[in-house]
Order: C-alpha cells, then structure tokens, then sequence
C-alpha cells in the first residue's frame, strides 16, 4: 500500500459549509443560538405575550366600540392612568353560572375519561393480542378516525342519534317509540367517548404490544387463573399507557367546545362553549378573557403540573 | 506473548527516554457536574504505537478517547498531537479519524459513499475518490460490496467498512472504540489479527478503547489500564500480566491467587514474608521495596503453581503449601484446580493436560502439596 | 395461550361503535332523498351540489392554502426547536422553552384562539400589523399550535437517533450545518413526513381557533361545515364528508402499505 505513508501530509483543513455559516460568524452568531432563537422568538410572540394580552384585557371592561372593551392606559392632560376593573373576576364566583359550568366540564370530562377507558382498554389489549396479520388491520382501522376530521365524525354520530336516525328507525323495527338522545347530556358523552376512543386506544395499544407473553405464562404457571394475571400482572404494567390515554382524553374534553354544542342540548354547561358564548354571542371579551384566565388557573395549570410529576415518575422508574 | 518488532527501527520507543512522543496528553481532567470522568491523566503515545486503553466501564477510558477526537473538552490540561495544541480544536479540524463501537455507518448512503464522505468534505478532486474508495475497499477486501447499503451486511462487513471509513483521509491518529466489541468470539479472533495486520502496514498511530482483556494483550504495543478515571498503569502486555504494579491491576488482568502476609526478612536480595492463610512463608528472591514487619499482599497466577501428590523440596523451607482438591473443571486444554487450605482460603490452580485421557491425574478430595519458585508472585504493597 | 371470547366481542362491539356513524354517513350520502334519513334511491346528484357550490369550493381552496402554509412553517420552527432540546444538553431557558413549546398540547383551543385574536387585535391597534383578520392570522395561529406536535413527533425520532452518526460525520471533516443536512436530515425525514402530515390534518380540522382568528370573507371549510351542521343535516354535507374520509382512508391505506413494505424489505435483508 504505497499510498498510505504515515508521512502524509496534514489534510487540508475542510471548508466552512456555505456563505451561510461565515455570515453568520462574521454578526457573531452562533447556528446553534440561532437554532435556539427562532422557534423562541415565534413562541414568546404568538403564545406568551398572548395570554398576557388575554390577562391584561380580562382587567378591563366591556364597552361599545371598537375594540370593545376600556382602555387599561389613560393619558390625561399628560398623566398615564392604569385602571383596573376586578368585576369580571368577581362576577366569576357571585353568578352562579361560571362555577357551575367549570364543575359541569370536569365532571362530563372525568366520567366520559373513564367510560372510554371502559371501552378502549379491552379493545387495545384484543388488538395487541391479535395474530400478526390481523393486528396491522385493526390498528389501521384505529388510526383512520385518529385522521378524519373530528368535526365531520361528530357530525356522522349526531347523523345517527338525532330523532329520526339510524338507532330509532332500528329500534322502530321492534316497535320501540324512538328515546330522544340529541341535545342531552347523554349524547355529549357519547360524542366524547366517541371521538376520543382512537386517543385511548393508540397509547394503550403500545403501551400493551411490549408486554412479555411469557409473564402472563409465568403467572398461569405459577397458578393464577386469567383474571388474576389481568390484574396483578397486565394490569399494573399498562400503568403509563392508561394514565397517557387518560390524559389524552381528559385534556381536550375538559375544553370541548364542538360536542356540547352540536350534540348538547341548552342545558348543558361546559366551560368552552361559556367562553364563546361570551365572546361571540354577547361580545363581552374582558369577561371571556375573565373566563380563560381562570381556565388557565383551574384546569390547565394543575394538569401541566400533573403530567410534569408524573413525567419525573416515569423517568426515574426507567433509573434516568 | 511479545509483540513482534513493527518498523524496521526500534521498536520502543517508549524505552527510550530522547524520543518524542506522538500524542501527548498532559494532566487531562474531565469533569461531568460534579463527577471526575477523568482525573489528571498524563499519558505519552509513539509513532506506529498500537496502544491499548483498557478498563472496566466506567473507568474513563472513552471519555478519554472522546477528548482525542474533539468530542468532548477537557476541564483542564492539554492535548498534543503531533507537536500541535489539538485541545480546543473542533472534531471536523483535527487529523484524528476514529471508528465507533456501533460503527455509525450512515444508514441512508452505501458502502462507497459511506468511505468516500470524509474525502469529499476534504474537497478532493472526483477521480482521487474514486481511487481511494476503490484502495480502501480493496485493502478491507470489500471491492463487491461498494454499492450496498449497510443494513445489507454482516456484523464483520460492517466492521471492515467502519475502519475503511476512518482510515480513508489518512489520520495520523486512529481511534477505535471497542472495535471488536460487536463481533461474535470466532470472528473477533480473526479479525483481530487483520486489525494488526492493517495497522502495520499503514504505519498509522492507533488508540483502541477496550474492556476485554485478551483483546488488549494481543493487540497492543502498550496498555494503560484505566481505573476510577486514573491510569492504573502503563506497560506492555508482559508487564502487566507478569509485574502488575498494584491489587487492582493483579485482580483486573487474567485470574489471580491474591494472599495477605507480613515481612519477616527484608534483605536486598531476598524477602521473606510469613502468610497465615497460606500457611507457609513466601520467599521472593530479589529485593522489594518494604519494612520488617509490613503487612502487604501478594498475587500469584494460577499457572504458576505446581501440583504434586509427593511433597517437593521447598525453598529456603519455604514456598510448599499443602490442601485439598475440592474441585476440578475440566477446559479441555487445560484444567483449572480449585484446593482448599487449611486456613480455608482457596487458590486456584491450572495444569495443562498434557497427556491424553491421564487416568492418573489429580482427582477431587485428594490431599495435594501446591508449590512455586521464588519470582513466581508479585509482592504488592498497593 | 388461551384466547377467550371476552377480547374478541369487545373488540368487534368497539369497532363497531367507532364505524356505524360514519358508514351510515356515507351510505345517506348516496340518497335521493332530501331528508336525510329517509331512503328513497341510489342517486349522485348531492355530489354534484357540493362541486359546484363556490362556498365550498372557495373555503376548501383555502383551508388547503392555510393548512399547507402552517404545516410547512411549524416543520422548520419545530424541528429547530426539536433539535435545540435534544442536542443542544444545556443552555439558558432551556425549561422554559421545553414548557413553552408543550404547552398548547394541553392549552384548550378557545383559549388560545382568543388569546391570539386579542394579540391580533391589539398588535394592529399599536403596531398597524397584521392589518385586519384573515389568511395570515390564521396560519400564524395554527403555524403555533401545529409546532408542538411537529415538535412531539421529531423530538421522539432525533432522541432515538444514534448520536454517533453526526459525531461520525464530524470526525470525517463535516462542519455542524452540514452534518445536520447531510446525516440528521434524511435520517429524521420520515418523522419530518409524518409531523408534517399531523400538522396539515390538525390545521385542516379546526374549527375553533380559526373561528376566533378569521376575518369576514375568510370561512374556512369546518366553518363552512359548522355552520350548515348548525342550522341541521343536510344532504351535501353528508356528501362532502364522504369525498373527505374517503381521502383520509386512501391517505392511511397508503402510508400503512408503503411502511408495511419498507418493514418487510427490512426484515429480508436481515
């Protein structure tokens, strides 16, 4: 190997990339803090500075004109005047309305996170346990609602429900008089389970394809009938899976705005569809911004904190 | 086993205290938070050297490695190579190459473009790739495989293209990273002498990271035995198996009967030592460096001892133990004695089987004497 | 082992729930009927209202421009933000970005459309920009929503990425931005498709973050689609829905097929 001589010389030292790196050098600043800068800069921008907007205008108060709402910075013959207004907060406890909303969509929320947990648990774990060429089938057909429009399967269920829908021409063959499902409660649940199934399922689904046949062997061989395995082998070690799914689920129904609204009737109470009301119907926005800030205190806070805890849980138990 | 000579000229340099080193790492220290991955370590490396850094994980040995290639930056003290200040040089300006444990060979481009990357990031006009790729391909014996992408090689192809890969810009300095660590036992033997094979007909300086110890004797001019982010010590192969400079080397190295005893007699050239747990004194014949009355330890590897059903004539009445056979295991080659002493310590013993299906070997629970010469053992004050 | 029969009727019961609706939506597409849940015959002809009904047509052209435009630049901004919280181990606001970027996945969307049409608002009071609502406010709302999940879906392929592949590619001589475009780059590029893929689905969907954000003149299709739901069924949406998931499903069947494929080409080379 005549070519390969420990004498070589030094290879040449490489070329900066493109003009793009030098540019950059020449102003001093680093890919890497450019990197980091612009997704930063867009996020202050559009999602911080935003929800102090929102903070800021839900102190003020509605008037006519535009915007619509008083201005929290006066200028007066010179002297700049910040004045706040605490009604809308104050209105949120004294009008029974806003509590009983917020309670109404953390309870729809809990019940219809628990009810898809009922049906969709069963449905990973028949996915998972599926022979191979027919797991691939089933989880596309999981994963084909996951893609449709949420909006268009709401409205494909209502479809279904409303009066004269395919569940009471049904029943209507047994001569069963047809049960009014629409504008109730009850359809809201089903439209969340309904829609938030495929959310359960995924998580689950992964969560339970790794799961060791030979454990649930091992505990048939050490003596356990299957329902004791499900529930002291399979059962504890879907924790994440179900607590993914569940937060999946729980996260956007307790903001839902689309199901009460298409399905629920007048009655139902939950707290998205109060805050549009506020905003489109009565175009009270300090007020809705009132609402969401509290949102923001109540519910989406504590779950941030909640999925942070349980994010550390996780890593520690994978000994990170 | 003696590396054979590697240049024409002599071959150790490192026994001559006028030759210049090559690399130079003088008093590198890596911090990572509050731990010391590795802690003042100073280490000259020579021209052609096919050194060895060898140690268990943990021991600092790639962290190490990674400094040598720009990976990482040392916390303080420096790194020469060639007479040049490489401590704060970037990896894509240093004329280092290293091969990676896992190989990283890029998955999307073939075997071809994979060894023809670095050349190209160089510049170098069309044609010299092309003929550098098609030496390099030749020299690893791949020339059918340049168009084949990665996954569609064996673990040992990929090996081969992973070394091509690094040698291709011609380094002065090659580090591998447990370059046999992936490889299945058979091939890692063959392999092992091509890396050397490579290696001397290139000339070129190789670092190569591992935690197999056999690896490290049969490859290397030189090994450093890393330990705790330190270098427990630097020598040839014969050095560190027969005159390790410490417990932890004896222990690190090979199998190794370790007994605990006092000076009785420290001449300059002889010292006795009295082991309880041997039951027996030791002599050493030549001068170690202790007191009268030092409590020290003492290794002994379990090839040098002998076994025998009739009692020989000791040394100075000293280096004749006696125990009993408790277990055998036969290796086929050889087989390995483990014989309980009185004092209930255990040494292990090894015999080769000489002679075919020996019907009058030791057996189990057989009362045998165990006995050695007088530099058979290293005394260890450390 | 043991298959009993509780998993399998669970499961076809499931699926059975998830289907019903939506074939029933699309069998009623192909009535004659004006009423919607009376069959009266086979018949095209709702296909061809909702072809030729220009509000559709006009909000579809443009939810596809929106969804395109916001895809494309929550992939650059995501990736970058993917990148900077996996390779780069340590930097100042590194938390806070973490939180920030994660934050809209749990963010209900009447808030953030109303925290960003308030911004609108405010910005054009102070700054004269953006003048008005329309397209651009409402890419640049779904480019910030769309980010974290492109940020979620690139994030999990570059933490699984062998980290020596572009120390490889460094040590071979390739400065930073060319290791990320020559190695990083078409190695994460199958996150890249599906975090694009993810981003145009949910641009495409929402309806409640546009509804704030949106400009008279600027109906996007689910509000096209809302508001017709809202005043009851009809006929053409039933249609419309239909030439959507049939989309969708050929969209899915694709991607399963070509990622199946590569799987078992895969596998074969092993």
């Amino acid at each position: 190997m005549s070519t390969f001589d420990a004498q070589s010389p030094p290879p040449p030292r490489p070329r900066a990339w493109s003009g793009v790196e030098r540019a950059l050098a020449a102003v001093g600043l680093s890919g890497k803090a450019l990197v980091i800068a612009a997704p930063a800069l867009w996020l202050t921008v559009f999602f911080l500075v935003p929800l102090a907007v929102v903070f800021g205008i839900s102190l003020t108060i509605k008037q006519f004109g535009r915007p619509p709402y008083s201005p929290l910075l006066t200028n007066e013959d010179g002297t700049v005047q910040l004045t706040l207004h605490l009604n809308n907060y104050l209105r949120l406890f004294t009008d029974g309305l806003y509590v009983a909303a917020y309670l109404s969509s953390i309870k729809i929320a809990l019940i219809s996170t628990i009810i898809t947990l009922l049906i969709g648990y069963p449905m990973a774990y028949a996915i998972a346990r599926a022979p191979d060429q027919w797991r691939n089938i089933l989880l596309m057909l999981v994963i084909l609602p996951f893609w449709t429009s949420f909006l268009l399967r709401v409205y494909a269920l209502s479809g279904f429900m409303r009066g004269n829908g395919v569940i009471n021409q049904f029943l209507g063959l047994f001569g069963i008089p047809p049960v009014v499902m629409m504008q109730t409660d009850f359809a809201v649940y089903v439209g969340i389970v309904y829609t938030y199934l495929p959310f359960m399922i995924l998580p689950l689904y992964t969560n339970l394809v790794k799961l060791d046949g030979a454990l649930l062997e091992a505990s048939a061989d050490l003596g356990a009938r299957p329902v004791r395995t499900f529930l002291s082998i399979t059962l504890p070690l879907s924790r994440p899976g179900i607590i993914a799914g569940c937060m999946l689920v729980f996260i956007p129904a307790i903001g839902e705005f689309v199901i009460p609204s298409l399905l629920g009737g007048p009655s139902t109470l939950m707290i998205g569809r109060v805050l549009w009301d506020e905003f489109f119907a009565n175009t009270n926005w300090p007020r809705a911004a009132a609402v969401a800030i509290a949102m923001l205190i109540v519910v989406v806070v504590p779950i941030m904190l909640l999925q942070r805890a349980q994010d550390a849980v996780q890593d520690k138990e994978r000994g990170k | 086993m003696v590396k054979k000579p590697q240049l024409a000229i002599d071959t150790r340099p490192w026994r001559d205290p006028a030759a210049k080193p090559f690399v130079r790492i003088k008093n590198v220290t890596k911090k990572f938070g509050d731990i010391f991955a590795v802690s003042d370590v100073s280490l000259d490396i020579y021209k052609s050297e096919l050194f060895c850094l060898l140690g268990g994980s943990g021991s600092g040995k790639s962290t190490l490695l990674r400094m040598l290639a720009g990976f990482e930056e040392p916390t303080s003290g420096t790194i020469e190579i060639d007479g040049q200040d490489m401590t704060h040089v970037a990896p894509y300006n240093r004329p280092v190459n290293m091969m990676f444990q896992s190989y990283a060979l890029f998955p999307h481009m073939n075997v071809e473009q994979n060894i023809a990357y670095g050349l190209k990031r160089d510049g170098l006009p069309r044609a010299e790739i092309a003929e550098r790729v098609r030496e390099l391909l030749a020299l690893v014996k791949l020339s059918d495989y340049g168009s084949r992408k990665p996954h569609q090689l064996s673990g040992g192809q990929r090996q081969r293209v992973a070394l091509a890969r690094a040698l291709a810009k011609r380094p002065k300095l090659l580090l591998l990273d447990e370059p046999l660590g992936a490889l299945d036992k058979k091939l890692r033997e063959e392999t092992q002498f091509e890396l050397v094979k490579i290696q001397e007909t290139l000339g070129v300086t190789f670092i190569v990271v591992t935690h197999d110890q056999e690896e490290a004797m049969s490859l290397a001019t030189r090994i450093g035995v890393m330990n705790q982010g330190e270098i427990a010590m630097i020598g040839e192969p014969t050095d560190i198996y027969e005159f390790p400079n410490s417990k932890f080397v004896a222990g690190f190295i090979g199998s190794v009967n370790m007994v605990d005893g006092v000076v009785t007699e420290d001449e300059p050239a002889h010292v006795r030592i009295r082991s309880d747990e041997l039951g027996c004194d030791i002599y050493v014949g030549h001068g170690v460096d202790c007191a009268p009355d030092q409590h020290l330890s003492w290794a002994i590897r379990p090839e040098k001892i002998m076994l025998s059903r009739e009692k020989p004539e000791g040394i100075h009445d000293a280096n004749v133990t006696r125990g009993m056979v408790e277990d055998i295991g036969y290796l086929g080659d050889m087989s390995v004695y483990q014989v309980l002493l009185p004092s209930g310590k255990r040494l292990r013993v090894t015999q080769t089987n000489v002679t075919r299906g020996n019907p009058d070997a030791i057996t189990w629970d057989e009362e045998v004497y165990l006995s050695w010469g007088d530099s058979a053992g290293s005394v260890l004050t450390v | 082992m043991k298959r009993g029969w509780f998993l399998p009727i669970a499961a076809t019961l499931g699926f059975a729930f998830l289907y019903a609706p939506i074939v029933s939506l699309v069998v009623f597409s192909f009535n004659e009927s004006d009423l919607v849940t009376v069959w009266s015959g086979f018949s095209t002809k709702w296909y061809g209202a909702v072809l030729a009904d220009p509000q559709i047509l006009g909000a579809a052209w443009l939810s596809v421009q929106i969804a395109f435009s916001a895809a494309s630049i929550a992939l650059v901004l995501g990736t970058l933000c993917a990148v900077a919280l996996v390779r780069f181990r340590k930097f100042r606001g590194r938390t806070l970005l973490a939180g920030t970027v994660s934050a809209p996945l749990v963010m209900p969307d009447v808030i953030t459309g109303l925290s960003l049409l308030l911004l609108f608002v405010a910005m054009e009071a102070t700054i004269g920009w953006p003048s008005g609502r329309g397209l651009l406010t409402i890419i640049i709302a779904h480019s910030t929503f769309c980010m974290a999940y492109v940020v979620v879906v690139v994030q999990s392929r570059l933490g699984d990425m062998d980290v020596s592949l572009e120390e490889a590619a460094m040590d071979l001589g390739a400065t930073p931005v060319r290791v990320f475009f020559d190695i990083t780059l078409p190695i994460i590029a199958p996150a890249l498709i599906s975090g694009w893929l993810l981003a145009f689905t949910l641009s495409l969907d929402d309806l409640v973050i546009a509804s704030f954000v949106s400009g008279p003149g600027s109906s996007t299709l689910p509000m096209v689609i809302f508001s017709k739901v809202k005043l009851g069924v009809s006929p053409d949406v039933n249609a419309l829905a239909t030439i959507i998931i049939a989309i969708v499903a050929l969209g899915v069947l694709a991607a399963t097929i070509v990622q199946l494929r590569n799987h078992n080409n895969r596998a074969k080379a092993h």
